[in-house]
């Protein structure tokens, strides 16, 4: 088993003509996703990257049947194109468009909830089934399959534990990248409900960063409902405060947010929390062989 | 980006708020006109990204023409240390020259981005002038939340609530609609993040009036926005942050650090930092290069980390998804030939394009330590900054 992504899920690319979405669109194909089609409005008819490109995602989910959709729209159109395939009945949304406005967030989002799918980002480097299905931009060859759940707020930290459980041999069952963004689709909880529902993952990676209050939510989960071990490295120790670093989502604001705060309250949930993020292997390999 | 309170208030003031009357100062040539220009008494307030102005000096009211000359020759130029300063402070380059209210009592209200809901949520309260953050910790009931429809913005019995929460009757509802209303049209017009008007001063005419303000816009929403250029204020920003903007990276620089930091992802670029640290040293900079960086990119990164003279060590620290390494490679061997690279360099390469890159670096002949993961890199980092 696995989460969120698997065999049976069929991918449309929106942004599929364009550099970043064709690239990426052949990478995936290559580790072994199945796409079914790309959209790209006003290019209809065309081909890409072996996919026949549609002008709207209806037409892609009406030919293709497809129910899972990847972005790479530019900033000022991404939120319309999320909002589109929500509307077209399209379950799982994985969004990688960095820099869209809030605002449109907000009303993607509410969208999003209306016609009942999920969405994973924005300004995230997708997801991974290992072995199985990949979506997104993580780099395929730093994967293996195994028993590692992996969630993260930070694309590039993402892949630094992927590789390391790969190195020690553990392998990743899925592997979640849910972005940097304030306002964003699903966060820790839910991927830590899905992890704990899933029988391939023995142990779980959560990273987090200073900003917002989501590593406290996922801490008093975890404390309330947790049965598998859960490692994490909060990024951002020693960043300064008032500063937002990169992610629009990272900053400390007065006494909230904090990476100290979010340690305290994941170790009194019985979390590992790792000083380095190259121990989040390591100590995962420890929890799981003590 | 963050505004300062007369750019917010000129702001306020579109979208139909009442505001004290005011005049900006930049030059203390200047002061004498923009007194002519004013009533007494006034108030003389610094213009500078940070809260507790008031009890640092840099706030001050004056009764008569002498006293205003004097407090803003005295605060136009001073250095303000507040508790969210820091130790160095912040120098002050702006004044607003502001007429006083007659204050019958103050009032806190303010608007913002609430990532838990993904909505505006609206904030008030009835002690005005206080730490918000503080009331939320020892009075929680004396705050009241709402949270917004994006769409429909605040709806007339929200408004209500705001209104007999605050007040019993001292000042008619119509006051409280008319600044809520502008309130929103602040937030949703200007693709704001945060809106706070801390005080609210209710007159002793009974009419509410925003005394102070505060607000921050979203910088993903700047391309619907072209005015916001001449928001940006050149003493506020740190030269070589906003040469670094200019050419897409996202760039902060650090007091004390000695470790140059070039890495994509913020996420891995904060966790870079922290590593450094847990080996000893401090890093001089955050840096994240980003997914869409060219090999121009690349080069002009090295030479903002070059140009900083705290910097005696370049750390590059890569793990490319959407960001290749061949590219980054491309950025280190170009910036190596047009720049002199004088002081050590340790590099680390890892993801889409490893291999490519890794064989540019191997076949130059460039002089640098090479890591096979971030702890090592930093290992080595920091043992150079001792050398």
């Amino acid at each position: 088993m696995s989460i969120l992504v698997d065999e049976t899920t069929r991918v449309v690319c929106q942004g599929v003509t364009g550099r970043a979405g064709a690239f990426h669109t052949r990478q995936c194909i290559d580790y072994g996703t199945n796409f079914v089609a790309g959209v790209t409005p006003g290019k209809g008819g065309m081909e890409a990257e072996g996919l026949p490109v549609y002008d709207s995602v209806k037409e892609s989910v009406a030919k293709h049947d497809a129910n899972t959709s990847m972005i790479f729209v530019p900033p000022f159109a991404a939120a319309d194109a999320i909002e589109e395939a929500a509307a077209a009945g399209i379950k799982l949304i994985v969004c990688i468009t960095e820099h869209i406005p809030q605002i449109d967030m907000i009303r993607a989002t509410e969208t999003v909830s209306h016609y009942g799918a999920r969405l994973i980002g924005p300004n995230c480097p997708g997801l991974t089934t290992s072995e199985v299905c990949k979506i997104g931009i993580l780099p395929g060859y730093i994967h293996k399959k195994g028993n590692v759940g992996i969630v993260s707020r930070s694309g590039t930290l993402t892949y630094e534990a992927i590789w390391q459980t790969t190195l020690l041999d553990l392998g990743q069952s899925s592997c979640v990248g849910i972005g940097g963004d304030p306002i964003h689709g699903i966060g820790f909880i839910e991927c830590l409900e899905l992890f704990e529902q899933d029988d391939q993952t023995e142990g779980i990676i959560m990273i987090g960063e200073i900003g917002g209050s989501d590593e406290e939510a996922a801490a008093d989960w975890i404390k309330a409902n947790g049965t598998k071990p859960v490692v994490s490295f909060i990024a951002g120790q020693t960043a300064p405060p008032g500063r937002r670093m990169g992610h629009a989502g990272a900053i400390i604001s007065g006494s909230s947010g904090t990476a100290a705060g979010k340690v305290v309250a994941l170790e009194a949930a019985g979390v590992t929390c790792c000083k380095s993020p190259s121990d989040m292997g390591q100590r995962m390999h420890d929890v799981l062989n003590s | 980006m963050q505004l300062h309170e007369f750019q917010s208030k000129a702001l306020f003031r579109k979208s139909g708020m009442v505001t004290p009357q005011g005049v900006v100062v930049r030059d203390k040539s200047d002061i004498p006109a923009a007194l002519d220009e004013m009533s007494l008494p006034l108030v003389v307030k610094a213009q500078i990204h940070a809260g507790g102005r008031g009890k640092a000096g840099a706030i001050k009211l004056a009764k008569t023409r002498e006293e205003a000359e004097a407090y803003s020759n005295e605060i136009l130029g001073m250095n303000v240390k507040t508790k969210q300063t820091g130790d160095a402070g912040l120098d002050v380059h702006i004044i607003y020259l502001e007429e006083a209210t007659s204050i019958a009592s103050e009032l806190y209200l303010s608007l913002l981005t609430d990532r838990t809901c993904a909505a505006p949520v609206l904030i008030a309260s009835k002690m005005g002038g206080m730490d918000i953050e503080e009331t939320a910790e020892t009075d929680p009931d004396a705050l009241l939340k709402l949270v917004i429809d994006i769409d429909r913005g605040i709806t007339p019995y929200q408004c209500r609530e705001v209104h007999y929460f605050w007040t019993d009757g001292t000042f008619p509802l119509k006051e409280t609609a008319a600044i809520l209303d502008a309130l929103w049209k602040t937030y949703i017009d200007n693709d704001a993040t945060m809106v706070e008007i801390n005080p609210v001063a209710v007159t002793t005419d009974n009419t509410l009036i925003a005394l102070d303000a505060k607000m921050t816009t979203d910088d993903n929403a700047h391309y619907r926005h072209k005015d916001w250029e001449g928001l940006r204020i050149a003493s506020d920003e740190n030269p070589a942050e906003v040469r670094a903007n200019e050419v897409g990276l996202n760039y902060i620089k650090l007091e004390g650090g000695s470790i140059g930091c070039l890495v994509n992802g913020a996420g891995l670029a904060m966790a870079t930092m922290d590593v450094i640290s847990l080996y000893g040293a401090q890093a001089a900079n955050f840096l994240d290069v980003g997914g869409g960086a060219t090999t121009e990119n690349v080069t002009e990164a090295f030479r903002i980390l070059l140009d900083d003279p705290d910097v005696k060590v370049i750390l590059v620290n890569i793990f490319g998804g959407i960001m290749k390494c061949d590219v980054i490679a491309e950025g280190i061997l170009a910036a190596s030939k047009t720049v002199n690279l004088s002081i050590p360099l340790v590099v680390r390469l890892e993801g889409t394009n490893v291999e490519a890159g890794m064989k540019l670096i191997e076949e130059s002949d460039l002089t640098c330590d090479i890591a096979k993961s971030l702890s090592e890199a930093a290992k080595m980092a920091v043992k150079n900054v001792e050398a």
